[in-house]
C-alpha cells in the first residue's frame, strides 16, 4: 500500500503544481481560476453526457498511452504514435470500404487485424533502424509521423474519397463492419454519445499490456533490455530483437486507435481526426509513471480536461480551451523534472533510504 | 612544492583515500604505486580539482590552496594527462591543446600563433606533433604527447601523469622516458600514478606506495628494489586459506586455442592466448586489472562481437565464436561478470525477477501455457532456494536489486549461476567489494562447484584469492600468459613481479 | 520542366526557407553543444505570436507605425529565448530527459498562444491582421543577403571564435571540456538560449514577415523541418543552409507548381509526395546511407561528473 502512494505522489504533485500554475495564468487573462477550474472538471461528471463523452474521449488516449509505455519499457521513445494510427485508422477505414458488402463475422476481424498490423509494420520500421543501423528512433519517428499523415491524405484525396465530397474523408464503411455503441446495451444512455465497445477493448488492452509485460518471457526480455541492456545482453537476451518487437507492440497498441475512430464512431477514415492523440498519450504514460493502471487514471484526467474544455471556452469570458494544452504541458515539464521534485522534498525532510541495513 | 595532507575521501560506502599524506619535493620524478582500487587516482584527481576531499588539506609551495576545480589547479601550475585521454578526437592537436586558454581576442581564435607557441613547446621539450593534424589521426602515443602539451602550454609546473605507459609499446616507453627526464631537467615536477615496478625504478627519484586507500611507506627509489615494492604493494594479512582437497582434474571442457581480441578502435587487448580448463579444477588467472583479463573472459562469454575475435574457443565440442551468448548458456557456461552493477543484475528489478536472468525463458520458469507465462511459483522457489542456499539479507525476495549491500547482490548473482549446474564457470572478480563473512562464503562454494566436476576459470586481482581457490595459476600480462607457477609453492613476491613485469 | 526555375519560384524557395534556415542554426547551436533540440517547434511559435501580438500593439497602442515590425521582431526574439531558457533549466541544471522536455514545450506551445490570444484579441488563436507597410521587408533580395550575411557570421563564431571552439567540445567530449577549466553547463546554456533566439526570431518573420498575422498552429511543423535540415545538413552551418533551401524549394514547388512537375504518365505528381521528399531524406541520411552522419558524440546526454 506505501508503495502505491509513493509512486502516486509524484504525478499528483505534478498535476496540483500545474493546475497552480495554470490558475496564475487565468489570473493574468482576468478570470477567475475556481470558476474556471469547476467548469472545466465538473463538466466530465454529468450523465449521460459528461461521463459518456469523457470515456469516449479518454479510449484514444489509452492506446496511444500503453503504446508509448511499452516502448518506454524497452528504452525507447516512441514519437511515433501519431503516424502510426493515422496508418492504421486508413487502414482500417480501407478493409471496411474494400470489402464492404461481407458479414460482420469475416469483416470485424479483418479491421481488427487490418489495425493492428498495419500500426505495428509502421512502427517496426524505425524499430529496424535502430537496431540495424543505431539511428535515433526519435528523429524517425518525427519524420515518420509526416510521411504517414502526406501518404494517407493521398489515399484518401486520390483514391477513396467519394467524388463532390468537400470533406476530406473517405467513403463509409460498410455496415458490417460497425462495432456496436454502448447506448445499445445500457439503458437509458443514448447512442448519439459515440462511446463504444473499443472503450472495452481499451481496458482490455490494459490488462494484457500488464500480462505481457509483468507475466511473459517476452515482456521480461522488452523490461530487462529498457532497464538494463548490458546485463540483458549477459542474460542472453537480444536487444536488437527486443527493440523491433517492443516498437512493433507499441504500434499495434497505436492502432488500435484506428478501431474506436473507424468502426465505432465515424464509421469512415477522416482526415485529421486525431487530436494530438500521439503527443498526448506520452503524457499520459509519462504521468502514468509508465504502468497500465496509472494510463488510465491519467487518460481520464486528460479526457476530462478535453472535455472540459469546449465548457470553458464556451462559458467563461477569458479562458479558451487552449488552458487545457497549456496545462497538458506544465504537466509534462513537471514529471520530466522529477529530480527537482526529490530535492525540494529532500530539503524539508529525508526521502526514505531504500537500501537495507545489514 | 605540492603536498596532500590527511586526505580522505569517500565513495558511498567506499573509503577510498584514507588519512592520506604525500609530499611531492620540487624537480623529482615521484612515482606513486599501488594496485587497482589503491586510492592513487583518486589522490591525484582531489590534486587537480576533479573531486573535493572531504576532509584535508592541499598545500601548493607551502601555502593551504583551496582547489575545486580543474581551473584552480591549472592555475596554481597543476597539470594533468589523465588515463583516458581527454582529447576532443574531431579537432586538431592545436584546437585540443589550447581549448579553455585560447590565444588571440574573443572574436577571433588566432591558431595561428598557437601553432607558433606549440611548436616552440615541441621544439623544447621535444615532443614532435603536427598542429593542425586531427587527433583522431594520431597514435596512442602521439596522443599523450598532446596530452603532455596541453599541460604544459598552460605553464604547469607540475604534472600529474595517470598510467602513462598502459598504453604505449616498449620502444614509445623508452621515448616516453626520456620526454620524463627532459622535462625535469627544465624544472618541472612530474608525479606518475603507475602499477608498474620496472618503470618506478627505471625512471623516479622518489617513491609513495598505497594501498586500500592509504599510503603504507615513502622511499627514495635507489633505495629499494622490484620485490620490496611489490610486497608493500600486495601484501596484507593472509586471510583463511580455504580448505580445499586437491583437485581430481578429468578432460578438458574449455580449450583456448591462440585467442586474439581486439577492441572497436583495432587495440589488441588479449594476444594470442592458449589454455585450458579441465572439469573439476580451477584454473586461475592473476593480474593487475587492465591486462586483458576483462576481454578474455567477455569474449568466452559471448558479449563481444565476433568480428573482433580471432582463434578458437572450444566448449562442449562446439567454436564458441560461432555461436551468441543464450546458446553459451544452453551449454553449459555460467558467468560471474565483474561488473555486477553493469553486467550482473538488474537493479530496478526485485531479487526473484532477477534470480532467473539467463534462464528466464524456458522451463521450469516458463512451464504454464506452452511457454509463454512465466511461473510464479517456480520463480519463487528458484528464488528461495539462492536466497537460502547462499544467504543473500535481507531475505525478502521482493525488494529491489539495488537495496542489497554489494556483498549479498554477489552472492545472489553467484547462487544463481551456481542454480545452472553449470559444466563451466567463469568468474571474474568474485569478492570485489565483498565483506569478509562473504567471501569465505563465496570461495567455498566455489570449492564445492569444482569438487561437483565444474570447471572453473578464475579472474581476480586478489593474490590471496587467486592462490588460495586455484588449482594451476596462470598470470595475464599485457594480454599475453607471462607465466604458470604452482599455487601452492609460488611466493607471493614471485607472482607480483610476474603481474607487474611480465616475465 | 523549364517552367520551373522560373525567378518566382526562386523567390518563394527564399520566402519558405528563411525560417528553416533560423531555426536550423539556432538548433545548431544547441545540438552542438550537446543538448537535442526537438522543442524548435514550439520555440518557433513563441516566436510568431509574440511578434505578430507586439507588432499589433506597438501599432495600435503605441502608434509605432513602421517601426512597430522591428519591435515585433525583438519580442520575438525575446520569447524565444524565454522559452529556451525553460528548456534550458529542465535540461541542464535538473537533468530532465532531453527528448521529454522538448515535447512538453511544444505541448505547452499548442495552447499558450491560444489561450492568450483568445485573452487579449478575443479570438480563436489568431492575432488581428496587420497591415501590409508594417510588416517585415518582403524583397527576397534583402532577406537572401540578409541570411547569407547570417550564415557567413555563424559559420565563423563556430569555428573561427574560442567560443565557437568551446561550444563544439562541450558537444563532443564535455569530460575534456571539463578537464581544460571550461564550464559545461555554461557553454550549454549558451547553446540553448542562441538556439531560441534563432528559432524566435525565425518564427517572428514567419508571422510579421512571411504572412500578415499570427494563426493556431502556423508554424506547421516547420520546426521540426528545421530539425530534419539539421541533421540532413550533418549539424554544419552551410550544409544546414543548402538542406533548407532544397526544403524550401520542395515546399514552394508543392505550392505554385501545381500540375507543372507530371510524371511520364503525364498525370500530376500529388502534393503530398512532393511534401514527403524532405522526411523521407532525413530517414535515409540518418540510417547512414548518404556518407555518414555522425552527430556531436556527446548530443542528449546529460553532463554528469563521473565519480
Amino acid at each position: 500500500m506505501k508503495k502505491i502512494a509513493r509512486e502516486l505522489l509524484f504525478p499528483l504533485i505534478a498535476v496540483i503544481a500545474a493546475f497552480v500554475v495554470g490558475g496564475i495564468l487565468i489570473l493574468l487573462v482576468g478570470d477567475n481560476p475556481i470558476t474556471a477550474y469547476r467548469l472545466l472538471l465538473g463538466s466530465a461528471l454529468s450523465w449521460p453526457d459528461g461521463i459518456g463523452y469523457t470515456l469516449f474521449h479518454a479510449t484514444p488516449l489509452i492506446f496511444t498511452g500503453l503504446a508509448v509505455l511499452v516502448g518506454f519499457r524497452c528504452g525507447l521513445f516512441n514519437i511515433g504514435v501519431e503516424g502510426q494510427l493515422y496508418i492504421a485508422a486508413f487502414a482500417t477505414a480501407w478493409v471496411g470500404i474494400t470489402l464492404a458488402n461481407r458479414s460482420s463475422w469475416i469483416l470485424i476481424p479483418l479491421c481488427f487485424a487490418a489495425a493492428i498490423l498495419s500500426g505495428a509494420l509502421w512502427a517496426a520500421i524505425p524499430g529496424v533502424l535502430k537496431a540495424r543501423f543505431g539511428s535515433h528512433e526519435v528523429i524517425n519517428t518525427i519524420m515518420l509521423n509526416f510521411i504517414a499523415v502526406s501518404l494517407v491524405s493521398y489515399f484518401t484525396q486520390y483514391h477513396y474519397k467519394v467524388p463532390g465530397d468537400p470533406i476530406l474523408q473517405t467513403a463509409t464503411i460498410g455496415p458490417g463492419a460497425h462495432i456496436a455503441r454502448l447506448g445499445k446495451f445500457v439503458p437509458g444512455f443514448p447512442e448519439r454519445i459515440p462511446l463504444n465497445l473499443a472503450f472495452l477493448l481499451a481496458l482490455l488492452c490494459c490488462l494484457l499490456v500488464y500480462l505481457f509485460l509483468w507475466r511473459t518471457k517476452w515482456g521480461y526480455e522488452i523490461r530487462a533490455t529498457g532497464s538494463n541492456p548490458s546485463a540483458a545482453e549477459y542474460g542472453g537476451i537480444s536487444i536488437r530483437k527486443q527493440i523491433v518487437l517492443a516498437m512493433a507492440v507499441s504500434g499495434a497498441l497505436a492502432g488500435m486507435v484506428g478501431i474506436n475512430e473507424v468502426l465505432g464512431y465515424r464509421y469512415r477514415y477522416y482526415d485529421g481526426f486525431s487530436d494530438n492523440y500521439g503527443f498526448t498519450g506520452i503524457a499520459v504514460a509519462l504521468l502514468g509513471r509508465n504502468h497500465p493502471v496509472g494510463v488510465i487514471l491519467a487518460a481520464l484526467l486528460f479526457a476530462v480536461l478535453q472535455h472540459g474544455g469546449i465548457y470553458v471556452d464556451g462559458f467563461s469570458e477569458n479562458v479558451t480551451k487552449d488552458i487545457v494544452q497549456v496545462l497538458q504541458g506544465i504537466i509534462i515539464l513537471f514529471v520530466a523534472a522529477e529530480s527537482f521534485f526529490k530535492w525540494l522534498v529532500g530539503r524539508g525532510r529525508p526521502l526514505p533510504r531504500l537500501r537495507a541495513s545489514e | 612544492m605540492l603536498e596532500l595532507r590527511e586526505i580522505t575521501k569517500r565513495f558511498g560506502d567506499v573509503l577510498a583515500n584514507d588519512h592520506v599524506n604525500i609530499v611531492v619535493k620540487p624537480g623529482t620524478i615521484h612515482a606513486i604505486v599501488g594496485e587497482n582500487g589503491a586510492g592513487k587516482s583518486t589522490a591525484m584527481r582531489i590534486a587537480y580539482g576533479f573531486y573535493t576531499a572531504d576532509s584535508g588539506e592541499i598545500l601548493v609551495d607551502g601555502q593551504v590552496r583551496d582547489i575545486r576545480s580543474p581551473h584552480d589547479a591549472i592555475a596554481l601550475g597543476i597539470g594533468m594527462v589523465h588515463q583516458h585521454f581527454m582529447l576532443v578526437e574531431t579537432m586538431t592537436v592545436a584546437e585540443n591543446i589550447v581549448l579553455g586558454a585560447e590565444p588571440g581576442s574573443a572574436f577571433a581564435l588566432d591558431l595561428k600563433s598557437a601553432a607558433a607557441q606549440i611548436r616552440q613547446l615541441s621544439e623544447e621539450f621535444k615532443l614532435a606533433v603536427n598542429p593542425s593534424e586531427p587527433v583522431e589521426h594520431l597514435s596512442v602515443g602521439q596522443q599523450q604527447r598532446v596530452e603532455l602539451l596541453k599541460a604544459l602550454y598552460r605553464h604547469a609546473r607540475l604534472l600529474i601523469l595517470d598510467e602513462p605507459t598502459a598504453v604505449l609499446t616498449p620502444l614509445e616507453v623508452e621515448e616516453f622516458f626520456g620526454i620524463l627526464r627532459r622535462m625535469r631537467a627544465q624544472g618541472k615536477i612530474v608525479l606518475i600514478i603507475t602499477h608498474k615496478l620496472s618503470e618506478v625504478l627505471a625512471i623516479s627519484d622518489e617513491v609513495t606506495v598505497m594501498r586500500d586507500g592509504k599510503v603504507v611507506g615513502g622511499v627514495q627509489t635507489k633505495d629499494t628494489n622490484a620485490a620490496e615494492l611489490a610486497r608493500m604493494m600486495v601484501g596484507r594479512e593472509v586471510l583463511l586459506r580455504v580448505e580445499k582437497t586437491d583437485s581430481h582434474a578429468g578432460n578438458a571442457a574449455l580449450e583456448v586455442r591462440n585467442l586474439s581480441v581486439i577492441t572497436a578502435t583495432g587495440a589488441k587487448r588479449v594476444d594470442n592466448i592458449s589454455f585450458e580448463v579441465r572439469s573439476g579444477e580451477i584454473v586461475g588467472i592473476a593480474g593487475v586489472e587492465g591486462n586483458g583479463q576483462t576481454e578474455l573472459i567477455e569474449a568466452l562469454a559471448g558479449l563481444v562481437e565476433p568480428a573482433q575475435i580471432t582463434g578458437e574457443m572450444i566448449a562442449g565440442g562446439t567454436n564458441l565464436n560461432s555461436i551468441g551468448a543464450r546458446a553459451r548458456r544452453e551449454l553449459g557456461i555460467a558467468h560471474i561478470p565483474e561488473d555486477r552493477h553493469r553486467r550482473g543484475l538488474l537493479l530496478d528489478f526485485n531479487l526473484a525477477e532477477n534470480s532467473i536472468l539467463g534462464v528466464h525463458y524456458r522451463p521450469p520458469i516458463t512451464a504454464l501455457a506452452g511457454g509463454v507465462f512465466l511461473d510464479d511459483s517456480a520463480i519463487r522457489k528458484r528464488a528461495t532456494e539462492i536466497i537460502e542456499g547462499f544467504d543473500v539479507r535481507p531475505r525478502n525476495a521482493a525488494l529491489p536489486a539495488r537495496a542489497l549491500s554489494g556483498g549479498n547482490q554477489q552472492k545472489l548473482i553467484i547462487g544463481r549461476e551456481y542454480h545452472v549446474n553449470p559444466k563451466v564457470l567463469l568468474v571474474s572478480q568474485p569478492t570485489r567489494g565483498v565483506d569478509i563473512g562473504a567471501i569465505e562464503f563465496i570461495h567455498r562454494q566455489l570449492v564445492s562447484l569444482r569438487d561437483q566436476g565444474c570447471a572453473i576459470l578464475l579472474v581476480s586481482a586478489e593474490l590471496e584469492e587467486v592462490t588460495s581457490l586455484s588449482d594451476r595459476l596462470l598470470i595475464i600480462h599485457e594480454g599475453r600468459i607471462a607465466g604458470e607457477v604452482d599455487p601452492r609453492v609460488a611466493t607471493l613476491e614471485e607472482i607480483g613481479l610476474l603481474m607487474t613485469r611480465g616475465h | 520542366m523549364r517552367d520551373i526555375f522560373t525567378l518566382s519560384l526562386i523567390a518563394s524557395t527564399i520566402r519558405l526557407a528563411t525560417p528553416l534556415v533560423l531555426a536550423a542554426l539556432g538548433g545548431l547551436f544547441s545540438e552542438r553543444s550537446g543538448v537535442i533540440n526537438i522543442a524548435l517547434e514550439g520555440k518557433m511559435l513563441a516566436g510568431a505570436f509574440t511578434a505578430a501580438a507586439v507588432t499589433y500593439a506597438a501599432d495600435t497602442k503605441f502608434g509605432l507605425g513602421n517601426a512597430s515590425p522591428w519591435v515585433g521582431l525583438l519580442a520575438g526574439l525575446v520569447a524565444g529565448l524565454f522559452i529556451a531558457a525553460i528548456y534550458a533549466v529542465s535540461c541542464i541544471k535538473f537533468k530532465a530527459d532531453q527528448v521529454v522536455s522538448g515535447a512538453a514545450i511544444n505541448i505547452l506551445m499548442l495552447g499558450v498562444p491560444g489561450f492568450l490570444s483568445g485573452a487579449f484579441f478575443l479570438s480563436s488563436g489568431s492575432t488581428p491582421q496587420l497591415p501590409k507597410d508594417h510588416l517585415l521587408p518582403q524583397s527576397p533580395v534583402v532577406i537572401a543577403i540578409t541570411i547569407l550575411l547570417l550564415v557567413a557570421v555563424i559559420w565563423y563564431v563556430l569555428y573561427k571564435t574560442p567560443f565557437g571552439l568551446r561550444l563544439r567540445s562541450v558537444g563532443e567530449k564535455p569530460e575534456a571540456a571539463d578537464a581544460a577549466g571550461v564550464s559545461v553547463s555554461r557553454l550549454r546554456y549558451s547553446g540553448v538560449l542562441l538556439a531560441g533566439m534563432l528559432a524566435g526570431i525565425g518564427g517572428a518573420y514567419l508571422s510579421i514577415g512571411q504572412s500578415s498575422l499570427f494563426t493556431r498552429n502556423m508554424t506547421a511543423g516547420r520546426g521540426f523541418i528545421a530539425l530534419a535540415a539539421l541533421i540532413f545538413g550533418k549539424w554544419r552551418p552551410v550544409q544546414t543552409l543548402l538542406a533548407c533551401l532544397l526544403f524550401g524549394f520542395t515546399e514552394a514547388v508543392s505550392i505554385q507548381m501545381q500540375g507543372a512537375v507530371k510524371l511520364p504518365s503525364g498525370e500530376d505528381i500529388p502534393v503530398q509526395f512532393i511534401n514527403m521528399v524532405p522526411y523521407v531524406l532525413t530517414i535515409v541520411v540518418l540510417a547512414g546511407f548518404i556518407g555518414s552522419s555522425r552527430p556531436p558524440r556527446a548530443l542528449g546526454v546529460p553532463y554528469q561528473k563521473e565519480k
